[in-house]
């Protein structure tokens, strides 16, 4: 009996074996604590991706890390703390690229999920664009840097039978990255290989071919995940008041597909129109805005000089600016020239590719037409945004469920199937 | 399990890596893969050591290396014309080695030379007080053939002062070789550590941990092999008083080990020495020598029965957070220097597993001290909590700088008059992972007295509470006082600082590699005026973030002085932020567009 301790959760009392480690025990009591590097028994823990920071009598630490002892006391879940792992998450999203509709992890991306569960729209952190090494030397695998979260876990796994590293972190500070052996990887079974893909909790370990294999819809994480409550700012509500509501919508640099989604409520779309009007909008063709709007509708990030100047626009006539898809939240698919010299993409889409004209010489300009930017930008790295609307596209009633809630004041809760990203 | 063989071997694999190094400049592939056959690992984990270690290159680093110090106190002397005279003059930017490979010029932080500044180490020997027409002379008669030897410049001590009265002095005093070892005789074990713990000496490396509870932990935990570690890291910007005391005293502090050794039961000794000190390993090595030959190291030593103890000098490679314990650890077992969770303390697990323990330099060196003048006498110096005496390393803008010896207690309003303070207006005190004072933090004194927890002293949000509460408490300091005037951009220092941490952060955590990233470029955002009153508070809410969930001190510190600064010098970022809009200030069309209009005129005029 020496063996068990008493320790305090979140206020309640708990019995558990001492020296045990506390992301299981409370686990074993039914409370949650998120992890990205901790797995299996790894001993000692990995302790690297911080995300499940704890309160251990009154200091912070990882719970991985730590080890139960009689009378402790343990805060899991106080606002700040959920503040800080939440934070942890959008810093990881914000350091690499992670363009999930993009990316063959999707589904069964451990950081994706838990990105889901805590219900982040956009990351507080300004995007990097991480422009590390991707790596495709290996003849079976391929290395992606750049969604890699740094977590060890195919550092300290995934070794050769003569007991070599596989993969070591090079370099340090904020150039950190993993690089792979091609060597020692060869020497790797098709099932280790595997394995290892299958440990990496995101898309950075990719072996060729496979992929795919098993469809969207159908992994890991497609199902489950709950409904989330859209906070909305008190500043920023409108109080009902005679005449409808009159939005604004554009796209800029995007796909239109949010607008598409947009919509794909059927005839919900009559409900809609009874309180609201669009102005200046693709939906209405309306070219220029008439009056002031209530919201603003944005979809695409800025990648020319015309997008900034529409932004500031629809900053300037619109109360309350709404960002909605990928595009606008973070660059998205058009952000991943981001990686690429402007003077590149420019001569591959107008003088090297393969699809140009034989002999084209010229780069269409004029002063008619818009200037393209140094890279893509996130709508809000250019004015401020008062909500966002993740997705790609981003579900048709989640974005009315949201505009409702902001109009009208009512609550919707969203369902993980309308909020899903991708 | 990996047999013990290949990680005594793997102890060696720095050394291995630093004669290539010396030798050819640069470590190439067919080295990589010479080497990781050797030692039986696979190349990638060898790339990964040799990438982590600032002075390992992968390219010809020239057959004169130049590291010029960056760190903000060289930049306050003549950190930007001397860089500029040496790339004119060898006609390269920084970073590069010359077409001929004669020289490379690199960036350095701090290299424990901050009362002589600007400084450079070339070949690792020192070049202090630099100008522009000295960067000049010293290339020129590197190109007429001149031994670096005999054109360096040897620091100086600068030992400014130590207490009036010599019974009151610790460290700066005459010392006779064998003199704490001769009383062991007459000495268990176990009152030595009782004599340390009732002497109440903590941690002089800046974390404060009671040096007497150390030992006595790693006592008590039985092993065939214990070691002692001196950590001569010394990588604080700002700090070079253990510079001094191993240049000076090196004596005292292999004392100090043996000493540590008897107490807790270790037979060897490391000195961990930054590489930016290699000038003073000869001095070290002639010093263990002259040890051994007076039969003070080795085995039997004075006849006390199975006190048998050595010590090696162990030499960095260049990596601020190789100073945390547990990296230094990792590091001389030939790892990343990555600091570990902490599963196990050194003085459980340490080297090679084994109980460890790790004192700063200043810290060993004052135990013989203790043995030689009596517990009594020196408890009766210095105040209650911390008896005894602090070296502090004194740079910026004084009329003074250089190492001072004080007595614990001195208040800091004194202390500013005795290095002949210009005018002051911020301190950094205890490093850049130490804390912003100002004015109103002039009348505390420098002890160990009244402190206040960690949470608290970050917590406040206003600076009147702050200076209520906080009036009374003492400060402590590892060593490093730098000390700037009303005409220093506070927010160009803060900049410095967190550089300073993007590029010393091991990698590990994502708070501290990519928080203290993003941190930097909003202090930019500020420092070019376009940061709104939304900045500051991110920063804030950013700062604390990096602090709660970073896995080592680095990360739990790096935000410290951003965070006492904003609390202290609102005014500083007052001037420089605007009022809050719906555009960000930073965006600029034409600079978003320069880039293309660049391309289309060339385009353009190419295909005329
Ligand atoms: C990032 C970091 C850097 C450190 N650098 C040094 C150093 O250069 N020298 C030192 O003595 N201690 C340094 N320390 C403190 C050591 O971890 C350790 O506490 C100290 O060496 C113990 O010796 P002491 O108790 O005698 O101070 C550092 C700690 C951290 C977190
Ligand atoms: S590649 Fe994957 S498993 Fe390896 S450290 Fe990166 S995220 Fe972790
Ligand atoms: S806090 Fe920084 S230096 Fe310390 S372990 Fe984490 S990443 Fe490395």
């Amino acid at each position: 009996m020496t063996n068990i301790v008493n320790i305090t959760i979140d206020g309640k009392k708990y019995k558990a074996q001492k020296g045990k480690n506390l992301v299981n025990v409370a686990k074993e009591n039914g409370l949650y604590i998120p992890t990205l590097c901790h797995f299996r028994e790894v001993d000692p823990p990995l302790g690297t991706c911080r995300i499940c920071t704890v309160e251990v009598d009154g200091k912070t630490t990882s719970g991985c890390t730590t080890k139960v002892y009689e009378g402790m006391n343990v805060e899991i879940n106080n606002p700040e703390l959920l503040n800080t792992r939440k934070a942890i998450i959008e810093m990881l999203f914000a350091e690499g690229n992670h363009f999930c509709p993009s990316c063959e992890k999707s589904g069964n991306c451990d950081m994706q999920n838990l990105g889901y569960d805590m219900g982040i729209t956009v990351s507080r952190f300004p995007h990097v664009y991480s422009k590390k090494l991707v790596d495709f030397t290996s003849d079976r695998m391929i290395m992606e840097s750049n969604r890699c979260i740094l977590c060890k876990r195919c550092v300290e796994e995934i070794k050769t039978k003569d007991g070599k590293d596989v993969f070591s972190f090079v370099k340090r500070g904020v150039g950190t990255r993993v690089q792979i052996d091609y060597e020692e990887e060869a020497k790797l079974t098709d099932e280790e290989a595997l394995y290892a893909m299958s440990i990496c909790p995101v898309g950075a370990i990719l072996v060729k071919g496979i992929a795919y294999e098993q469809p969207f819809g159908k992994r890991k994480y497609d199902k489950g995940g709950n409904s989330k409550q859209v906070l909305i700012n008190e500043k920023l509500k409108r109080k009902s008041k005679d005449g409808k509501f009159v939005v604004a919508t554009t796209s800029l640099a995007g796909c239109f597909g949010c607008h598409m989604s947009l919509l794909d409520i059927n005839t919900e779309l009559l409900d809609v129109l009874e309180i609201v009007e669009f102005n200046k909008s693709p939906l209405t063709d309306i070219k220029k805005f008439s009056k002031q709007c209530d919201i603003g509708l944005v979809e695409g990030g800025c990648a020319n000089s015309e997008n900034i100047e529409v932004l500031k626009e629809f900053r300037k006539k619109c109360d309350i600016l709404v960002v909605f898809g990928e595009c606008a939240i973070m660059g998205g698919i058009p952000a991943m020239r981001n990686f690429i010299s402007l003077k590149e993409c420019l001569e591959e889409a107008y003088i090297n590719g393969l699809t140009t004209e034989l002999g084209a010489n010229v780069i269409p300009n004029h002063e008619d037409i818009p200037k393209m930017l140094d890279k893509v930008y996130p709508c809000n790295e250019i004015v401020k945004v008062d909500y966002f609307i993740p997705g790609c596209p981003p579900n048709a009633n989640h974005i009315w469920k949201v505009i409702k809630n902001i109009l009208l004041e009512e609550e919707y809760s969203i369902t993980h199937e309308e909020f899903k990203y991708d | 399990m990996i047999p013990n063989n290949h990680i005594t071997q793997r102890t060696n694999l720095v050394n291995v890596l630093w004669d290539i190094q010396k030798k050819r400049r640069f470590i190439n592939k067919d080295d990589i893969a010479k080497i990781a056959n050797e030692f039986d690992i696979s190349k990638t984990e060898l790339e990964g050591i040799i990438s982590f270690y600032h002075f390992f290159h992968f390219k010809d680093a020239g057959k004169y290396t130049i590291y010029l110090n960056c760190s903000t106190i060289s930049k306050l002397h003549n950190y930007h014309e001397v860089k500029k005279a040496f790339e004119d003059e060898l006609g390269i930017k920084m970073g590069n080695t010359t077409k001929d490979k004669m020289f490379g010029l690199f960036k350095t932080s701090c290299i424990g030379l901050s009362d002589q500044e600007t400084a450079a180490l070339i070949n690792y020997y020192p070049f202090t007080n630099l100008t522009a027409e000295k960067a000049r002379t010293v290339v020129s008669k590197i190109r007429e053939g001149q031994s670096l030897q005999s054109i360096c410049d040897f620091p100086k001590d600068n030992i400014q002062y130590k207490p009036k009265d010599e019974k009151k002095t610790i460290f700066f005093k005459p010392f006779k070789m064998g003199e704490g070892l001769e009383q062991l005789k007459d000495l268990s074990p176990e009152d030595v550590i009782k004599m340390v713990e009732d002497s109440k000496l903590s941690g002089r490396g800046g974390a404060f941990f009671p040096t007497g509870v150390k030992w006595k932990f790693c006592r008590n935990n039985a092993s065939d092999q214990k070691y002692i570690i001196c950590n001569a890291d010394e990588g604080e910007p700002g700090t070079f008083k253990d510079r001094v005391l191993l240049n000076t005293y090196p004596e005292l502090l292999i004392e100090g080990m043996a000493i540590a050794g008897y107490a807790v039961g270790a037979t060897e000794g490391y000195i961990y020495l930054r590489a930016e000190y290699k000038y003073l390993k000869d001095r070290i090595d002639n010093a263990i020598e002259k040890f051994k030959n007076a039969k003070l190291l080795g085995k039997e030593i004075l006849g006390i029965e199975n006190f048998n103890f050595n010590v090696k000098v162990f030499m960095g490679a260049g990596a601020y957070v190789c100073g945390e314990e547990t990296a230094l650890i990792a590091s001389m077992e030939g790892k990343r220097g990555e600091p570990t969770t902490k599963e196990y303390f050194p003085v459980e697990k340490g080297y090679l597993g084994k109980p460890t323990v790790v004192n700063n330099v200043e810290t060993l060196c004052a135990v013989p001290r203790i043995l030689e003048i009596g517990l009594k006498n020196y408890l009766s110096i210095g105040t209650e909590s911390t008896p005894g005496t602090k070296l502090l390393s004194v740079s910026g803008d004084c009329t003074k700088p250089g190492v001072y010896e004080i007595e614990w207690g001195m208040k800091l309003r004194d202390f500013l008059s005795l290095i002949g303070a210009k005018d002051p207006h911020m301190i950094l005190f205890n490093g850049f992972a130490g804390e912003c004072l100002s004015m109103v933090d002039f009348d505390r004194e420098i002890s160990g007295e009244n402190l206040l927890s960690e949470q608290i002293q970050f917590q406040f949000k206003d600076p009147i509470e702050y200076a209520y509460k906080m009036s009374g408490v003492g400060l402590r300091s590892g060593g490093s006082f730098m000390v700037f005037n009303k005409s220093r951009s506070i927010i160009s220092i803060l900049k410095n600082v967190t550089d300073f941490f993007v590029a010393e952060s091991c990698g590990i955590c994502v708070p501290c590699r990519t928080g203290n990233f993003l941190l930097s470029r909003k202090i930019d955002k500020i420092k070019l005026g376009h940061g709104n009153k939304a900045d500051m508070e991110e920063i804030q809410e950013w700062s604390h973030i990096i602090k709660q969930s970073s896995r080592c001190g680095l990360g739990k510190t790096s935000t410290n002085c951003l965070l006492t600064a904003m609390l202290k010098f609102p005014e500083e970022f007052e001037k420089l932020t605007q009022n809050e809009s719906n555009f960000n200030g930073s965006f600029n069309i034409n600079k978003a567009t320069h880039n293309y209009d660049t391309i289309i005129q060339e385009i353009e005029s190419t295909y005329d």
